[in-house]
């Protein structure tokens, strides 16, 4: 809890939740693809799907694809921009099972080819958290550079990845490890306070048990 | 342990440091959330300026999506500027001000959470009108917010300024006590009567359920914004003229939190209590989604 969280943030309305937090799901999920956004098919569930019309979530949501912050004025008029910006997109209102009562999927498409099924909830107070990626059940916000590796789930692999980052001078600022992926996977997810270069990220694909590296930069 | 967690902390700062307390906030924040002093007051800055803005884009005309809001804040103030109302002019600014605020977030403008965007209008609906008559420099509007900043972090900590926790005494309620804290501050009260001053606005909104029509931020959401800063008026008065609160602070701030917990879930949020399930709300809720 910071004192910016009782005076602020700055954002446009009407709610931290439904809609400057879903202006940072979109945007989270922009830095995921880690490419412009060309088709989202979008499905809003739970208290999202209940009153997010009325707050504006399926706009903030757009904005955000689109790279706005939740205080651009532009948010309201985020259709209009994904017009302009050849942004194709569609909304559907369901139940995704299990999932937090402010939950959206999003399936995008990037402008370059990129693929990216996620699911992300708004956890009050304009606070995100990504929950899935694809197949791979996990929990970050991408509001700090963050490696997701998925592995072969054994011994070794923890310890190499964090040499390697060691090694470039990264400092982590968590680390989670889940093993929640299908069959003898698991999957890291490391926040770091500085950005790692292609150098590193190649190095740690080429580890034995790595099956795939996503790094979800600040832009 | 969060920064601020008491509000007898915050008393006995200010008693035994010479720095005042609104600097002791600054440092101890800043020092805590990694920046420098001088970022942490560029960005409590940018939130008054951005209060300013909101309230001088406040436009008559607009509604919000659900047409249930708008123009309500430009009655108010065309009345006030008839000279004729009950409790004068600054008052009746005040009210303006609030309204004109909850509307500007209903309709998608940019606003100033305070502590959450559905309570947006109380803070700047005191502040704003208070530095107008008083000629306050910008730095003591400034030092007022971290003041209010202050003594929210506490209500955050030991209770909620979610409605959907702790229903709408942790929104209104909690706007309410940091924008009474910050006026007793402006008008040179000490932390003592600040601590009054947020008891009796949060005893005085113990109890206020969340029930927001059709689950939108906006029925009753924007006049209580009025609501929660006309009590901040009336506890900061109060603590300005000497009067205490019988029970501490930090105790009611407890038993807010203990209200939160007794409250059904049908009153913190969902849309389906207190004034979101009377007939009309309910007539309207169909009418709205079923289109
Ligand atoms: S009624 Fe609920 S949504 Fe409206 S201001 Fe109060 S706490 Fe926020």
């Amino acid at each position: 809890m910071d004192i910016f969280d009782l005076i602020g943030p700055i954002m446009v309305g009407p709610s931290s939740s439904h809609t400057a937090g879903a202006v940072r799901i979109g945007l989270a999920c922009r830095r995921i693809l880690g490419e412009e956004v060309a088709e989202a098919d979008i499905t809003l569930s739970g208290s999202f799907a209940a009153t997010g019309r009325g707050h504006g979530t399926d706009k903030a949501i757009v904005a955000g694809l689109l790279g706005m912050a939740p205080d651009d004025v532009r948010v309201p008029d985020s259709f209009s921009y994904a017009q302009e910006k050849g942004l194709l997109f569609s909304f559907a209102f369901g139940d995704i099972p299990l999932a937090h009562p402010n939950t959206a999927r999003l399936v995008l498409k990037g402008e370059r080819g990129a693929e990216a099924d996620i699911e992300a909830a708004s956890l009050g107070g304009g606070r995100i958290e990504i929950r899935r990626l694809g197949d791979m059940s996990l929990r970050f916000s991408a509001e700090q550079p963050t490696l997701i590796i998925r592995n072969e789930d054994r011994p070794g692999n923890v310890a190499d990845v964090s040499r390697i980052l060691s090694e470039g001078k990264i400092n982590i600022a968590t680390f989670q490890v889940n093993r929640n992926s299908r069959g003898g996977e698991a999957v890291m997810v490391i926040e770091c306070d500085t950005p790692p270069d292609e150098t590193l990220l190649r190095r740690i694909r080429a580890l034995p048990g790595i099956l795939r590296a996503v790094y979800v930069s600040q832009e | 342990m969060a920064l601020f967690y008491s509000v007898r902390q915050l008393e006995e700062m200010e008693m035994q440091s010479a720095l005042p307390l609104w600097r002791q906030i600054l440092l101890a924040s800043a020092e805590e959330s990694g920046i420098t002093p001088e970022q942490s007051l560029e960005k409590m800055g940018a939130a008054l300026d951005a209060m300013i803005a909101a309230d001088a884009d406040y436009d008559p005309g607009q509604s919000s999506h659900s047409r249930l809001i708008g123009g309500d804040g430009e009655r108010m103030r065309r009345y006030v500027a008839q000279g004729e109302t009950i409790c004068g002019d600054f008052v009746g600014r005040v009210i303006s001000g609030a309204i004109r605020m909850g509307e500007c977030n209903a309709c998608m403008h940019r606003i100033v959470a305070a502590p959450t965007a559905g309570a947006c209008g109380v803070m700047p609906a005191v502040l704003l009108p208070y530095a107008a008559d008083h000629a306050t420099p910008r730095e003591e509007l400034i030092a007022a917010l971290y003041i209010a900043s202050g003594f929210g972090m506490v209500i955050a900590t030991r209770a909620s300024i979610s409605g959907a926790e702790a229903g709408c005494q942790a929104e209104i309620g909690t706007a309410s006590a940091m924008a009474a804290a910050a006026l007793v501050y402006l008008h040179g009260g000490n932390a003592q009567q600040m601590s009054s001053a947020v008891a009796i606005a949060l005893k005085n909104m113990m109890g206020l359920v969340c029930d927001p029509v059709a689950g939108l931020v906006e029925v009753p959401c924007v006049k209580r914004n009025a609501a929660g800063a006309m009590n901040a008026l009336c506890a900061a008065e109060m603590a300005l003229a000497g009067i205490r609160s019988r029970i501490p602070a930090d105790e009611v701030i407890d038993a807010m939190r203990a209200v939160g917990a007794l409250m059904s879930p049908l009153l913190r949020e969902t849309g389906e209590g207190g004034v979101a399930a009377s007939p009309t709300a309910v007539r309207f809720r169909n009418d709205f989604f079923g289109k």
